[in-house]
Parts: structure tokens; C-alpha cells; sequence
């Protein structure tokens, strides 16, 4: 059996892909995050709470309806885009113009809630969500077994990050993201609706969050607290890459998840610690983040 | 984060600070006079959170810095008062201190990270890192992970009270709080307090005035982290425990909830709003209500009705009224 530093290398490559997993998660969330805190100025603390909605809309779906995992990965996104929504038009735009940290604190008020509510539902164990049958089952690479679901989540997160990536960067509704963040009220000038843009962005983002939600329901179990733990990582990840470049975030994201599952292999007691203790080392070296524009 | 304050509070006219006079006094009394008419481990749960109320509001309403992860020093500090008196045998006294030397230096390390970046980063950076010392206190030998340390004596106070009498664990309990408060009071009133505000007020123009404004900074960190530390470790003498449950970012959030819905840069506020959040939190558990829901909801209406808090809007109504 073929080693690097004496460990064998199938159980390297499967925390690798772990840890690529768990990567997937920290850009899709974390892209997320940027892209409302680049407009809004709100740092969404109910992201995580969001990231949950979604793992248990598909659930519920599937058990209520018959709906089932394709379709949900369209349908729990625009449900929780449109509970975003009216978070947003009802609550959130009341504090825009007041110090950000209202945002936060409302934010975190709504994840309580949206938590609270769930765990009193559905309790705190996970509920099991199956994979569709096509891509259950695992694939031989030759030099290691790859589980089919696991690779489709790498390949589909990769793909979403893109397309963000070219939605923001490449298309007109982008470019007027993109002017807005830089200056509002010009903007707005201009005749493009802003108040609606903000709308759609917090939308966009809740709806994000909601995806990864139901493309990690396979993976973990359906459970009402996946999202606050989760959430303090990606938070940790945002302060690392800066919040000023959406290419930035997806690739702190995925190097995070990488950094995380090698440690699994050689220090495994340090894995629940070592992305904030890079966010530390990062904040001695570089205080405005890898990727950030000032602090 | 100047906007969190109100300014106005600042300037209010000199009938109302005397009547917080009077009113501190009163309350005084009436917390002398409770213990023969309340339950005094209820009341204990109340001082400590009250205290660790204020040690966050010395940051947040002063400062204008929003620590999210005090929880590490009030849940830190309840475990190395807990070690020090049951495994080590210390008396209470010495526990605390250690508790508290033990927060201040958490304190240090966490402060000197997060007062590099500003605003809602500071408030991710102590977040995460309070989760940090989450998993450590989770795998540490020590803490005994989701056990806790339990059974944590009380001991005798310098050798001769012995605290297992409730009234004297109360009285103990009382002045350690009327201290830390006083202690507060002293902070915020003090040349050192008013460039803290200036900083608060506007960064940019304290640091053009000379001061360095980081270590203004780090140093209110470590205060505040101690205070609330006295805060942890009084708990883990009063309910002879410490456990995961006060370093979760949960506690965090709690603390936050207090001096918000109290009054963020009042120095009634985080007690008001500390007694108020653990009456709740008791009469809802014996309900059954889920505290959680409730919690967030009251984040939502005073984060979107009225940030002053109840001391703050009385404030603002008092001094608006007496003009």
C-alpha cells in the first residue's frame, strides 16, 4: 500500500475529499454571505438558519408531497428565497442607514427563532434523507473508491460558485449589483430600483444557502441545528478571505475545507479547531484578510 | 457603532443622574432586604448575570465594540474557579481570583486578535474565537467535556465563613457585585473612561489626538472579560457547577439580549434587562414554552422597535421631558 508521511494514501485521499466536501459548503455559504454583506451591509446571521430551511424543505417535501430530490434542489431554494424575501421588505430594510450591527443582531434574532421552531417540531435528532437512486452507489478511480453522490456534490457546488461568480462579474443585473455596492444613491439615480435590487440580493443569497441546505441533506441528516455550528465556520472563513472579492470567498472556502480534512489525517484532535486557528494566524499577518480591501 | 448609543443620554440634564442616585440606593435596599422574601438562589442567578451584563456593556456601550463571544470568559472563568477550589482545594476567595486572572488573560489573547479589525469583523473574530475555546473546553481532560465539573464546594470565604449557608453565599454574592458594578461606574467615570467614548464617538479624530487608540482598546477588552469572569466564576460557587452550557455561543448571545433589551450604554440597563431575560427564562421552563422562539423574538422587536432599551427609553422620555 502506497504511503505519504506514513499515512496510507486511500484514507488520505478520502479525508481529502471530505475535506473538499466540507469546502463545498464553507464557499457556497460563505459566497452567499459576501454577496448580501457587498450590497446590504448586513452580515446574515440567520445564513445558517437558512442553509437548515432548505435541508428540511427538501425533507418535507419528499415526505408531505412526493417531491422528490431534483426538483427540490429547484423548489427549496425559491421557497426560502421567498421566506427571504419578506424577512427582507418586512424587517431588515427598516435598519438600512443604522449602524450594521442591527443587522446582525436582528439576523441572529430570526436564526433563534427559525431554529427554536424546528427543534420544537422535529426534535434534535437528524431526520435520514435519501440520495436519488442515480447517484447512489460508488465509482472505482482507480487509486481510490469515490462515493457517486459525494463527487456530484463537489462538481455541483463548483458549478453554482461559477455561475454566481459570472452572474455578479459578467451580466448586466451584475453590473448594477456591482454599482450599487460602490455607490447607491447614483445609482438609483440613474432609474435602476435599488430597494428591489436589495430585495432580490438578500432573495439570491437566502436561496444559495437553502441549496447547499439540500444538497447536504444526503450527506448529514436533516436536523434542526446543522446550521448554527456551521455558520460560526463560515464566519471564520469570511474573516480570513475578506468579504471584498466573491472569488475570494469561493476560494478561502474551498482551501479551508482542504486545510480541514488533512488535519483529520495527521492531528485529528486539532480538526474542530484549525480553521479558527488560521483565521488567527491570518489576522497576525494580514489583519484585512487574504482577499480583503482594508479593514 | 457610535450609533448604538445615544448620544443625548450623554448630555442629560443634572435632576437625572440624581435620581439614579436615589434609585441605585433603593435598590440597594430592596436587594438586602430579598433574600427574606425570595428564593436566594434565584436572586444569586440574577446578580451573576446582571454583573456579567455589565462587564459586556463596559465594551459595547462604551466602546462600541460588540464582543460576540463573552461566553468564553464567563464560561471559562466558572471552570478555573471550579478546578482551582475542588481539585486543587482553594478557597473561594482565591478561586475567584483565579478565575478571573484566567478571563483577563483569555481576554488578552482574544482582544489583541479581534481589535485588529473593526465593526461587524470584531464581532465575527470574537465569535469564532469563543467557539474555539468551545471545542478545547469540549476535549480538555479538565473540564471533564459534557459532564462538567460538578460537586464544586463552596468553602469557606477566607477560611472562616463557610458559604454552604445560603444567606451567606448571597451577602457574598451581593457585595461582589455592588463591587464589580462600582468598579464599572469608576471605569466609565474616569479619564480613561471619556477617551474610551471619544474613541467610540469618532476613531479617526481620537487617534489624530495622539492617543493609541488599540491599546485604549485591548485594555477596556481586558477589563471587561475579568468582570465578567468574577461574573462565571461566582455562578460555578453559587450552583456548584461549571459546564459547556456557559462557553456556548448560546450565553454569547444571551448576554447580548440582556444589555439590549435593557439598555446598551446605561449602567442600569444590562441589570434591569439580566433580570427580566432570567425570570423569563425561568417561568418559561416551567411552562414549557420553547426559550429559544421567545429569545429571538424579543432580538426582533427590540432590534426593530426600540434600541434605546426600556432604561434608555425612560432616559431619553426623562431628559426630554425636563427641558
Amino acid at each position: 500500500m502506497t504511503m505519504i508521511f506514513g499515512v496510507a494514501l486511500p484514507a488520505l485521499l478520502g479525508q481529502l475529499l471530505l475535506g473538499l466536501i466540507n469546502g463545498s459548503f464553507y464557499a457556497m455559504l460563505s459566497l452567499g454571505l459576501a454577496v448580501i454583506f457587498g450590497l446590504l451591509r448586513v452580515i446574515n446571521f440567520a445564513h445558517g438558519a437558512q442553509y437548515m430551511l432548505g435541508a428540511f424543505a427538501a425533507f418535507l417535501l419528499l415526505e408531505r408531497t412526493g417531491i422528490g430530490y431534483w426538483a427540490a434542489l429547484l423548489v427549496a431554494p425559491l421557497i426560502v428565497g421567498v421566506v427571504a424575501v419578506v424577512i427582507e421588505r418586512t424587517m431588515l430594510r427598516r435598519l438600512y442607514g443604522l449602524d450594521p450591527l442591527y443587522g446582525l443582531l436582528l439576523t441572529f434574532g430570526i436564526a433563534l427563532v427559525l431554529e427554536g421552531l424546528f427543534r420544537e417540531w422535529y426534535g434534535t435528532s437528524g431526520k435520514p434523507y435519501a440520495a436519488p437512486p442515480e447517484l447512489v452507489g460508488a465509482t472505482n478511480l482507480g487509486f481510490m473508491v469515490l462515493p457517486i453522490y459525494r463527487g456530484w456534490v463537489v462538481a455541483a457546488s463548483l458549478v453554482v460558485c461559477i455561475a454566481t461568480w459570472l452572474l455578479i462579474e459578467k451580466t448586466r443585473l451584475g453590473t448594477y449589483l456591482r454599482a450599487a455596492t460602490e455607490n447607491a444613491a447614483l445609482v438609483e439615480s440613474f432609474g435602476v430600483n435599488v430597494p428591489m435590487l436589495l430585495t432580490l440580493t438578500y432573495g439570491l443569497g437566502a436561496a444559495l444557502a437553502a441549496l447547499a441546505g439540500v444538497l447536504a441533506a444526503p450527506i448529514q441528516q436533516v436536523s434542526p441545528l446543522m446550521g448554527s455550528n456551521l455558520i460560526i465556520v463560515v464566519f471564520a472563513v469570511v474573516v480570513v478571505g475578506g468579504m471584498g472579492s466573491i472569488m475570494g470567498a469561493i476560494v478561502t472556502g474551498y482551501t479551508l475545507g482542504i486545510f480541514e480534512g488533512l488535519t483529520k489525517v495527521f492531528y485529528p484532535e486539532a480538526s474542530n479547531i484549525v480553521i479558527f486557528v488560521i483565521m488567527a494566524l491570518v489576522l497576525l499577518v494580514r489583519p484585512a484578510g487574504l482577499f480583503g480591501r482594508g479593514a | 457603532m457610535a450609533g448604538v448609543t445615544d448620544t443625548a443620554a450623554e448630555s442629560r440634564p443634572p435632576g437625572l443622574a440624581r435620581l439614579g442616585f436615589w434609585m441605585a440606593l433603593v435598590a440597594l435596599a430592596l436587594l438586602v432586604v430579598a433574600p427574606f422574601a425570595i428564593y436566594p438562589v434565584f436572586l444569586m442567578k440574577i446578580l451573576c448575570f446582571a454583573l456579567f451584563a455589565c462587564a459586556f456593556n463596559l465594551l459595547v456601550g462604551y466602546v462600541g465594540l460588540l464582543s460576540f463571544g463573552h461566553a468564553a470568559f464567563f464560561g471559562g472563568a466558572a471552570y478555573f474557579t471550579a478546578h482551582s477550589v475542588k481539585v486543587w482545594g482553594l478557597t473561594p476567595e482565591i478561586g475567584l481570583l483565579i478565575g478571573v486572572a484566567g478571563a483577563a488573560g483569555l481576554g488578552l489573547v482574544v482582544g489583541f486578535l479581534a481589535i485588529r479589525r473593526q465593526g461587524i469583523y470584531f464581532s465575527m473574530i470574537t465569535l469564532a474565537l469563543s467557539q474555539m475555546f468551545f471545542f478545547v473546553c469540549l476535549q480538555a481532560p479538565f473540564t471533564h467535556g459534557e459532564d462538567g465539573i460538578q460537586g464544586v464546594p463552596r468553602g469557606r470565604l477566607f477560611g472562616i465563613v463557610s458559604l454552604d449557608d445560603p444567606l451567606a453565599m448571597y451577602f457574598t454574592v451581593l457585595v461582589i457585585f455592588v463591587a464589580g458594578v462600582l468598579a464599572i461606574w469608576r471605569i466609565v467615570n474616569s479619564p480613561f473612561g471619556n477617551i474610551l467614548k471619544a474613541i467610540r464617538e469618532n476613531e479617526p479624530r481620537a487617534i489624530s489626538l495622539g492617543y493609541r487608540v488599540d491599546r485604549y482598546k485591548l485594555g477596556a477588552f481586558v477589563m471587561s472579560a475579568a468582570l465578567a469572569g468574577l461574573a462565571g466564576g461566582t455562578k460555578a460557587l453559587v450552583f456548584q457547577l461549571a459546564t459547556l452550557t456557559d462557553v456556548q455561543w448560546q450565553m454569547s448571545g444571551e448576554v447580548i439580549l440582556m444589555t439590549l433589551l435593557g439598555g446598551i450604554g446605561t449602567m442600569a440597563g444590562p441589570v434591569v434587562g439580566a433580570a427580566l431575560v432570567v425570570t423569563l427564562q425561568n417561568y418559561l421552563s416551567a411552562v414549557g414554552i420553547p426559550v429559544n422562539v421567545l429569545i429571538g423574538a424579543i432580538f426582533i422587536v427590540c432590534v426593530l422597535l426600540f434600541r434605546r432599551g426600556i432604561v434608555g427609553e425612560a432616559v431619553h422620555l426623562l431628559s426630554r421631558r425636563a427641558r
